[in-house]
């Protein structure tokens, strides 16, 4: 697939680049962080994936969240119903389907901000821990971090201050050892240096005095994100990371989600743009009126042409570039009507902001 | 002139307006740290200043009368928040209101006339002995720069005002702590707080309980010169405390002190203004008064309107309304 190998590259260090001259196979691969983690090797990962069955809610090797009975009713619709679902620890997986497939209401109800209908039947554990019937804060205490699809960044309050809310265990978030400095400056001290890490990570360093609610929209993507991994999860969900952010950032975060998984992180993300489905994920899950309808290893989920077709638009992966196409009438009127749907949309969601 | 200035003064520090400033500082808690609408306080004032009179008439000592009422105002607390701090915020604002209302149609029962004096209140000789006992200037009068008050007068000034900068003092260490951090993030975003692990109930249910504290020592102090007044602590007081604190600078710590004394020097400016230089036959004494008000309520909205932020409040911290 040609269009993908300037994605292939790799933007932010020279040791990645160096790894991974070209190809679409991303080529992700940091020997350092193989020997900490074998599944930072892509062939490892490719591996212990291929033998993986291609049918939905299939058994993993090992699996981190696993999801039983999930059911969603929004009066006589159901948002979703998912009967069975694992994700396998420490890769990433996509979690695609068209607007208003239940994504995102799945990850509400796993991440405690919303309630199954479905009620006792609906089970998940992650890690080996029930997390059914836990509220939202619960479940990020576990280890599993979710972000928003509008971004909440806590607008008047600083970035750092953003970031330290992130960090767990603070003696003094306790109200009566709050009055007494020295029982929580030591973490604090710690926390802090932490932050400032990852926001030099983040390419934030300079902007941690300003308040969060003078970053850019791609730049609160980068906090939210920095801020969830304060607190080390075992697993990260991130709902949209791409969504309004320019391709140079892009590029970056692409990166930092991959470090991510490197370092062991599960990761599980929505996101519509199919190129960077396919660049950076090792398992592909789809989701169409609210049911998981295909999974599988990127190529295999989109080489499924009734996949493409009727989940991601038949026109998907059209180069609008393409002179040839213009001779085609019809093709060029769909693809107008297209994108008047599509600006409509965009026009709507700035009246409603 | 000379008139003008020393009521200006004398309202500047009257133990009243310290009163004013420790509610104001609980409200801040509220709303501006932690963003709960509470149009309730002087209904935590109410009710403190009832547990302490009560307690003290019934012949507890001044430390456990003071207890006693905080113990109230914490149960007030509580009940108020366990249905409504899980609900949007514009909730807490019609419970505290209601509830308010209600501690204040109680105490002025006819029924409960033995205990709270009913509609007439309690006056203040029958709980303030405690509390001058401890004076340590006996008696007679001392005059101080212009102002010449009685020992016990000056008594309760100063104890008002200790107990003022006592509360900054501490509201300065809990909002600059890891605690403080919290209360700002729920203020902002309980969503994003949840995700990241934290119990946003327990958080507001802390500042709601501490908030209506800091309301109870007001409102000890409010009554300690005059009488409990049930009518005299209605929504009216809970709107001057909102003025003082918005005038000053909500989620700025010394916002409420600035605030109140802004607020009753300025209100004492407009009011022997007018008595002073506009003749009777256009306006009369009582006149003033109500003209004194009507300025605050302009005030009020003209500050909300152009400097939300308040004197001496962060402009940066209100100029992003997400």
């Amino acid at each position: 697939m040609p269009e993908q190998t300037d994605l292939g590259q790799e933007p932010q260090s020279g040791a990645e680049a160096a790894a991974s001259p070209t190809g679409p196979d991303r080529a992700h691969v940091d020997t350092a962080a193989v020997e900490a983690n074998p599944l930072a090797d892509p062939t490892e990962r490719k591996r212990l994936m291929g033998t993986v069955d291609t049918t939905p809610g299939v058994a993993k090797p090992d699996a981190v969240l696993k999801v039983d009975n999930v059911r969603r009713d929004f009066g006589g619709i159901t948002a979703v119903n998912v009967d069975h679902l694992e994700v396998q620890r420490g890769i990433i997986t996509a979690l695609i389907g068209p607007n208003g497939a239940g994504k995102t209401t799945f990850f509400n109800l796993i991440t405690g901000f919303d309630k199954p209908s479905s009620g006792r039947d609906a089970k998940w554990s992650f890690d080996g821990r029930s997390l059914g019937r836990t509220n939202a804060s619960a479940v990020a205490k576990a280890g599993m971090v979710r972000t928003f699809q509008l971004t909440k960044s806590l607008s008047r309050m600083t970035v750092m201050d953003n970031m330290l809310l992130g960090a767990p265990q603070q003696p003094g978030e306790r109200l009566a050892l709050s009055l007494l400095r020295p029982l929580w400056s030591k973490r604090e001290g710690e926390i802090r240096g932490k932050a400032e890490e990852l926001l030099a990570r983040f390419k934030l360093l300079e902007k941690k005095d300003d308040y969060a609610g003078s970053l850019s929209g791609g730049q609160r993507k980068l906090l939210e994100m920095a801020r969830a991994l304060m607190s080390d999860p075992r697993m990260i969900m991130l709902d949209e990371p791409m969504a309004g952010v320019n391709p140079a950032l892009t590029q970056s975060l692409l990166g930092h989600i991959q470090t991510l998984r490197d370092e062991g992180t599960t990761v599980l993300f929505v996101e519509h743009d199919m190129h960077m489905v396919r660049h950076i994920s090792d398992w592909v899950v789809v989701m169409a009126e609210g049911k998981v309808v295909a999974e599988g290893p990127a190529d295999t989920v989109m080489a499924d042409k009734a996949v493409i077709d009727a989940y991601l638009g038949a026109h998907h992966d059209t180069d609008l570039g393409d002179d040839a196409l213009l001779e085609d009438d019809s093709v060029v009127a769909e693809l107008e009507a297209e994108a008047e749907a599509a600006e409509a949309a965009e026009k709507e969601k700035e009246g409603q902001r | 002139m000379g008139d003008i200035l020393y009521t200006m003064l004398q309202d500047a520090i009257s133990p009243l307006t310290a009163a004013y400033v420790i509610a104001a500082i609980g409200l801040n808690i509220h709303f501006g740290f932690t963003g709960l609408l509470n149009m309730g306080q002087a209904g935590f004032m109410l009710m403190g200043a009832y547990g302490f009179a009560i307690s003290t008439v019934e012949g507890a000592p001044l430390w456990l009368a003071v207890l006693i009422a905080l113990g109230a105002v914490t149960v007030f607390a509580l009940l108020l928040g366990v249905p409504t701090l899980k609900l949007r915020g514009d909730y807490l604002a019609i419970v505290t209101i209601s509830a308010a209302e209600i501690v204040r149609f109680v105490g002025r029962n006819s029924l409960l006339t033995e205990v709270t004096g009913g509609s007439g209140g309690i006056p203040g000789n029958d709980y303030r002995s405690s509390f001058t006992d401890l004076s340590p200037f006996g008696d007679g009068r001392t005059q101080i720069g212009p102002f010449d008050y009685l020992n016990s007068n000056w008594w309760l000034h100063l104890v008002a005002w200790a107990v003022v900068f006592a509360c900054l003092g501490l509201v300065a260490l809990l909002v600059r702590s890891p605690w403080g951090r919290l209360l700002r993030g729920v203020r902002e975003d309980e969503d994003a707080m949840r995700s990241l692990g934290k119990n946003v109930y327990a958080v507001k249910m802390q500042a709601l309980v501490l908030g209506g504290l800091f309301g109870a020592v007001g409102g000890i102090i409010y009554v300690l010169p005059s009488s409990v007044q049930p009518d005299g602590m209605g929504r009216q007081l809970t709107f001057f405390i909102w003025t003082a604190l918005l005038l000053g600078g909500a989620a700025a710590i010394f916002g409420p002190l600035l605030g109140s004394i802004l607020f009753f020097a300025a209100r004492a400016l407009v009011q022997t203004g007018a008595d002073t230089f506009v003749p009777s036959s256009i306006m009369s004494s009582a006149q003033t008064e109500q003209f004194a008000w009507i300025v605050v309520g302009i005030a009020l909205m003209l500050l909300v309107i152009f400097r939300p932020q308040g004197v001496i409040g962060n402009k940066r911290e209100l100029r992003f309304n997400a």
